[in-house]
Parts: structure tokens; C-alpha cells; sequence
């Protein structure tokens, strides 16, 4: 009945839902990474979209010029970007920290100029392709969709690495020491934590995750340099909405506005590009500290 | 009326005519596209550095002095390309801008540059409506068009029998003409357009939009959109299962920098319209050599028809002897374009360069000898029969 209120089949709107679900892990994965760095490091850090495309083109680097393979990629490529997330942090940005906001997210945005720039000039906007990794070819006919074995994957993998990292932060001591760094670092600094070293291996893991959704989105879209602009403006919103830094909330806003997102491209295609801006929106109008923030 | 509207023209013949002496100031020709954003492979600086081979070859100089070339990127904004094209035309001293990609900008600096009697070079910029309800006196149409792409692939793969279409259409003015056109074809030709979703410019995930394009059961998805859009359709699409569950796609327009990226693995067997192949004969292979040794890639028939457009008005320039607008576009009409890529093609009064389009196949990976080597010619589509006829686009500057 309510289906043909709406005047769609409800084979269409389970394919959607599904279909908001990983693109939304994807969204969820990203403004995770971003979620901890905020709320660890106080950087709104915009480079976090050319960090995810430089994660997928060291994949495509590493099977191209050294054959290394998807799933070893999975760990290496994360790797190798955190180190060099590590290595801007210590030059650059953790001269930033005890000034205002807005010099973080400057020195960041120069940082996107720069790699994104650098890939362009050696792989052109167009990029290079990745092939999918041949034990996930093909896929299951679930009868109201045809879901292919990645995007499976995709799912069950950031959802495993979201929830994983949530733990780690929340339930593990070492989590609790980077909570505590935030509330208070001299105290714990006097507690004998090494915080300046601490910071850095935050942002390395940001940059990780960011880096291993990259990994994750190479074998579905083209691998190139733009890629990370125009994921990173809908990751940012999907923070705002979460609620700036909140783990939790980066988690469950990522997947529920893919969803959303999915469901629009169904009734009105023509939005689905502006949907999550307008919840944004109607949220900051609402509760302006996002859905699971705390003042 | 009637001697009102004599009157009028006599006036508007005056004005016109009005400086007797040639205007032989230097020529300065601009190029503007999208340098930065995803048409900047097929376009951008590639179509710069054949602009510069264009004025080389031509000898680099006319009326004794040295021929200019600026170029910007517009960065695929319409408002941004006006501002760069007015400040070109109206205090740089601008006589032609050329490429012009994407159709939105396209149509804007069309207008900007019949106000202002100045040339507009469209290469790259693919909407038939340049030649149609939005066709200039001194604008030309070079490479392709909408309605070219259209004719050539739908109607072989209707032909073929693939005779009910849906469409993916990219969100603005070339998506919208292109699906119109191909739509149009289809019918023509006795097939049935089931339905079309459209998608924002530059969209990154194809899944829910190739999820109705299945339910819409058609034979055929044809793809309205260009560049990585099309790419990642075309990826997803497999992905997808749409493919190996019967249903064809149409890329209705893709770019040999295109196949290059996505690779024969993903783009093989797929049919498309194109008015230049690099490996077509010797002067077409001759003259690619010179650009990829300079680019480092083969020509895009963007950049390769740049080059052909702007030595072809170089050289009506030179043939008319000033850069009077009516002169040089008299010259323009008048003389065959006789080079590697228009191969005896010619401007009809709509703007429009008619010359040959090539229907093509994309090989598989074991056809292919090397990087480069992606099309197979499967028909060469004569001019007259592949651009819409002059008297259907209703453009009001043809004289009947």
C-alpha cells in the first residue's frame, strides 16, 4: 500500500537501501578519520579527501610498478600515506595547534592544492583504472538486486574498521589516553604520557583510514586525482551533522545519509547532489552542535 | 513596416560598412576550457599546445606581426568563462577564443561574442543548438556535435536491432541535448525511449541510477554524459551484472584519452561516434606523432580539431586580408578545409563544419598492438549525411 503511495516498487527501494548502505560506510570510514582528528587534534583537516585519493593511487602504484596485490595493498598503501600523514603533522601542522581553527584548515586546504596538483600533473584528471580483485568478481542476485561480491566486501570491511576503531578509542586504555589528552594534555603530560608523540600517531591514524578507504574505493571508481574533492565537502557535512568529533556520530550519520542520499536518488534524482546539504542545514538550524555532539 | 524595416537595414548595412580601411591590427587568438577539472584531459592544455602548432605552422605571423595566443581555465563555470571571454574581448584586444568546453560555457560566450562581432571557435563544446536557435554569424561548429554523435551511434545500434533505449544523462545543457538528439534518433529509426534518469555533473557513484536503468528492462543504456562520468558508469555497469545480464551500453560520447584511462579491459567492444581516429592514414598519423611527442598522448579530436579550426581561420584571415568579421567568415565559407582533419570538409552559413565522422569500435585487450591502438573504423559516415541538415537546426541567420 505504501509502496504504491509512493509509486515505486519495493524491489527499488530495498536495491536503494542497500546501495545507501555502502556508499554510506564509505562516507562513515572517511569523516571517522576526520572525527579523530578533530576531536584529538582540534585540525579540521581538508586534506583528508586528497589523503583518501593518494591511498587509492598508491594502490594502483603498488600493483602497477611492483605487482603487489589488492589485499596486500589494503595494509601497505594505509602504510605508507600514514607515514607520510605523520611526516606533515611533525613539519606542519603541530605548529598549528594552539592557534585558531581557522589556520589549521588554511594550511590543510594549501596541502590539497599541492598533492592533488602533483597527481594531476603526473596521471592527467582522468586517471587511471583498477581492476577488481578476481575472488570478488561476479556477484549475488539477491532477486530484488544484483549485489556485486566488492561492494559486499566494501560494506563489511569499513564497518569492521569503523567499529574497530571506535573500540579502540572508547574501550581500550589507550584510547582513554587520548581522551584525556584532549580534555586536559598537560595534566597528562605530567602523568608521564608522551603527548607531542601521541598527537602524531593520531593523525597517522586518521590518515590511514582515510588512505584504506581509498584502497576501497579504487576497484569501483576511477582512481583519480579528483576523487577526494568531491567526497570530502559530503564528508564534511556528514561531520557536522554527526556532531564535530564525535566518533559515534561520524559512524551512524555516514551511513544514514548514504542512505537518505540513495533514497533521493530514487523520488527526485535531480537533489540527490544537494539532499545531504539540506539536511545539514535543517540540523545546524535545529541543534546546531550536530546530532550527537555535546556543547 | 515595410520601409521602417528597408530603413533599418540600410542603417544596419551602414554601420556595418562603415570603416572602409582593412583592419589589420595583430591577431590574438585566446583558448579557453576547462584546464583543471575533469575535461581537462580531453581539452585543456592539449588544445593550448595545438593552438600553438596551428599559428607555428601558419608561420606564426599576419599583417607583419607576430600572432598571439592566451588561454584560461574557466574551470567548467559559465559565470567564470563570461568574465575571462568579456575581459578578453573588450580590453585585451581578443579576436577569436577557441575549444570553449563544456556547453554551457559554450552557449554563453557564443552570445558574447555575436554581440560583439568576435569569433567564436567551438571545438570542443558539443550541443547542436550552437548551429541551431543559438547559432551565431561569427560562430563555428567544428569537431562534432550532439547531434553527429547521436546519428552515428544510434542509428547503427538501432539498426542492429537494440531498439529500446534509457538514458543516464548528465544534469546540464550538453547531457539534456544529447539525450534530445539520440532520443529523437531512436524513434526515427522506429525504436522506443523507455525513460531517462539524470545525474549531477561529475558524480561519483552510477549504482542507483544503473539500478533503474535495469528495471526499466531496455535493450539499451545509453551513456549522456562524458569524461570520468562515463567512465564510472561504464565500471559500474559491469560491476553491476547489467552487462553480462543482456543489456548494452551506448557511450554516446567517449574520448580516446578516455579508453586510455579506463582501460580495453572495461571499454572493449563498446561503439561510439568520433570525428577523428589517429591512426586513420598518414597525414592524420603524421601530425598525432608531433603531438604526443610535444603532450605525451595521443590527440583527442577536441585538441586535433582545434588545430584545424584555427589554422583554417588563420589562413581566411590572410585570404581576406583584414579581420572584418563578414570578410573573414566569406573566406571561411568559401575555401575547403583541407587538412588532416577536415579532409575537404567545408563551413556551411549555419557555422557549421561538415566534414566525415567515423563510427568506431573499441578493440579487445588481444587486438590491440599497444597503448594508443583502441579503435577499429567500422564505417566512415560522410559529412552531409552525418550533421543535421542546415534547414532542420532553424537557425535565423540562413538566408532561404
Amino acid at each position: 500500500m505504501l509502496f504504491e503511495l509512493l509509486g515505486v516498487p519495493p524491489q527499488a527501494l530495498f536495491a536503494q537501501l542497500l546501495i545507501g548502505l555502502v556508499n554510506g560506510s564509505f562516507y562513515a570510514a572517511l569523516s571517522l578519520g576526520l572525527a579523530v582528528i578533530f576531536g584529538m587534534l582540534n585540525i579540521i583537516n581538508f586534506a583528508h579527501g586528497a589523503l583518501y585519493m593518494a591511498g587509492a593511487f598508491v594502490a594502483w602504484m603498488l600493483l602497477h610498478h611492483f605487482g603487489i596485490p589488492f589485499w596486500a595493498s589494503l595494509v601497505l598503501s594505509p602504510l605508507i600515506v600514514a607515514v607520510f600523514g605523520m611526516a606533515l603533522e611533525r613539519v606542519l601542522l603541530s605548529r598549528l595547534y594552539h592557534l585558531d581553527h581557522i589556520y589549521g584548515l588554511l594550511a590543510t586546504f594549501g596541502l590539497v592544492l599541492l598533492i592533488e596538483g602533483t597527481f594531476r600533473q603526473l596521471y592527467g584528471v582522468s586517471g587511471r583504472g583498477y581492476p577488481t580483485p578476481e575472488v570478488l568478481k561476479g556477484g549475488w542476485n539477491l532477486g530484488f538486486m544484483f549485489l556485486p561480491n566488492y561492494r559486499a566486501f566494501v560494506l563489511v570491511a569499513a564497518l569492521a574498521v569503523c567499529f574497530g576503531a571506535w573500540f579502540f578509542i572508547e574501550r581500550t586504555r589507550i584510547g582513554s589516553y587520548l581522551r584525556a589528552g584532549t580534555e586536559n594534555a598537560r595534566l597528562l603530560q605530567a602523568f608521564g604520557v608522551n603527548v607531542p608523540r601521541m598527537m602524531t600517531l593520531t593523525f597517522g591514524l586518521g590518515v590511514a583510514l582515510a588512505a584504506f578507504t581509498g584502497v576501497l574505493a579504487a576497484p569501483i571508481y576511477q582512481v583519480h586525482p579528483l576523487m577526494g574533492f568531491n567526497i570530502i565537502i559530503i564528508v564534511f557535512a556528514v561531520v557536522v551533522v554527526g556532531g564535530m568529533g564525535s566518533i559515534l556520530g561520524a559512524i551512524v550519520t555516514g551511513l544514514a545519509l548514504g542512505v537518505a542520499e540513495g533514497f533521493t536518488r530514487v523520488f527526485y534524482p535531480e537533489a540527490s547532489a544537494t539532499v545531504i546539504f539540506v539536511i545539514m542545514a535543517v540540523v545546524l538550524l535545529i541543534r546546531p552542535q550536530g546530532l550527537f555532539g555535546r556543547r | 513596416m515595410r520601409l521602417g524595416l528597408v530603413c533599418a537595414s540600410a542603417l544596419a548595412l551602414l554601420l556595418s560598412a562603415g570603416p572602409s580601411v582593412a583592419d589589420k591590427s595583430p591577431v590574438k587568438i585566446g583558448v579557453l576550457n576547462d584546464q583543471s577539472g575533469l575535461y581537462a584531459d580531453l581539452s585543456g592544455l592539449g588544445s593550448v599546445e595545438a593552438a600553438r602548432m596551428a599559428i607555428e605552422d601558419f608561420g606564426g605571423k599576419l599583417f607583419g606581426a607576430p600572432i598571439e595566443l592566451v588561454h584560461a581555465d574557466h574551470k567548467n563555470r559559465a559565470d567564470l568563462a563570461s568574465t575571462i571571454a568579456r575581459e578578453w574581448f573588450d580590453n585585451s584586444k581578443v579576436d577569436a577564443i577557441a575549444d570553449l568546453t563544456a556547453s554551457s560555457v559554450a552557449l554563453a560566450v557564443q552570445e558574447l561574442a555575436r554581440e560583439r562581432s568576435k569569433f567564436a571557435i567551438h571545438t570542443s563544446g558539443a550541443t547542436s543548438r550552437l548551429t541551431g536557435d543559438a547559432c551565431s554569424p561569427t560562430g563555428v561548429h567544428w569537431a562534432y556535435d550532439t547531434y553527429a554523435l547521436a546519428n552515428g551511434t544510434a542509428r547503427a545500434l538501432v539498426a542492429e536491432g537494440q531498439d529500446t533505449w534509457f538514458f543516464l544523462t548528465a544534469d546540464y545543457a550538453f547531457g539534456h541535448s544529447l539525450e534530445k538528439d539520440t532520443g529523437a534518433m531512436v524513434e526515427k529509426m522506429g525504436g522506443k525511449v523507455l525513460g531517462a534518469v539524470r545525474h549531477p555533473l561529475d558524480n561519483q557513484d552510477f549504482s542507483s541510477y544503473l539500478m533503474q536503468a535495469q528495471a526499466s528492462k531496455s535493450k539499451m543504456i545509453g551513456l549522456a554524459n562524458a569524461s570520468s562520468d562515463t567512465l564510472n558508469a561504464i565500471r559500474q555497469a559491469k560491476e553491476f551484472g547489467l552487462v553480462s545480464m543482456g543489456q548494452r551500453l551506448a557511450a554516446l560520447l567517449l574520448f580516446i584519452t578516455d579508453i586510455h584511462a579506463v582501460g580495453l579491459e572495461a571499454a572493449q567492444e563498446l561503439v561510439l561516434t568520433t570525428g577523428f581516429y589517429w591512426d586513420r592514414d598518414e597525414k592524420t598519423r603524421a601530425w598525432s606523432e608531433r603531438f604526443n611527442k610535444r603532450r605525451g598522448h595521443m590527440p583527442t579530436m577536441i585538441q586535433a580539431g582545434t588545430y584545424s579550426a584555427i589554422l583554417h581561420f588563420l589562413k581566411a584571415v590572410e585570404a581576406a586580408g583584414t579581420k572584418e568579421p563578414k570578410a573573414v567568415m566569406e573566406k571561411m565559407r568559401a575555401m575547403r578545409v583541407d587538412d588532416f582533419f577536415g579532409n575537404g570538409g567545408y563551413l556551411r552559413e549555419d557555422g557549421r563544419m561538415v566534414h566525415d565522422m567515423y563510427l568506431v569500435r573499441v578493440k579487445k585487450p588481444g587486438q590491440s598492438k599497444g597503448p594508443w591502438d583502441y579503435f577499429e573504423v567500422i564505417r566512415t559516415i560522410p559529412g552531409d549525411e552525418a550533421f543535421r541538415p542546415m534547414k532542420d537546426g532553424g537557425c535565423k541567420y540562413v538566408k532561404n
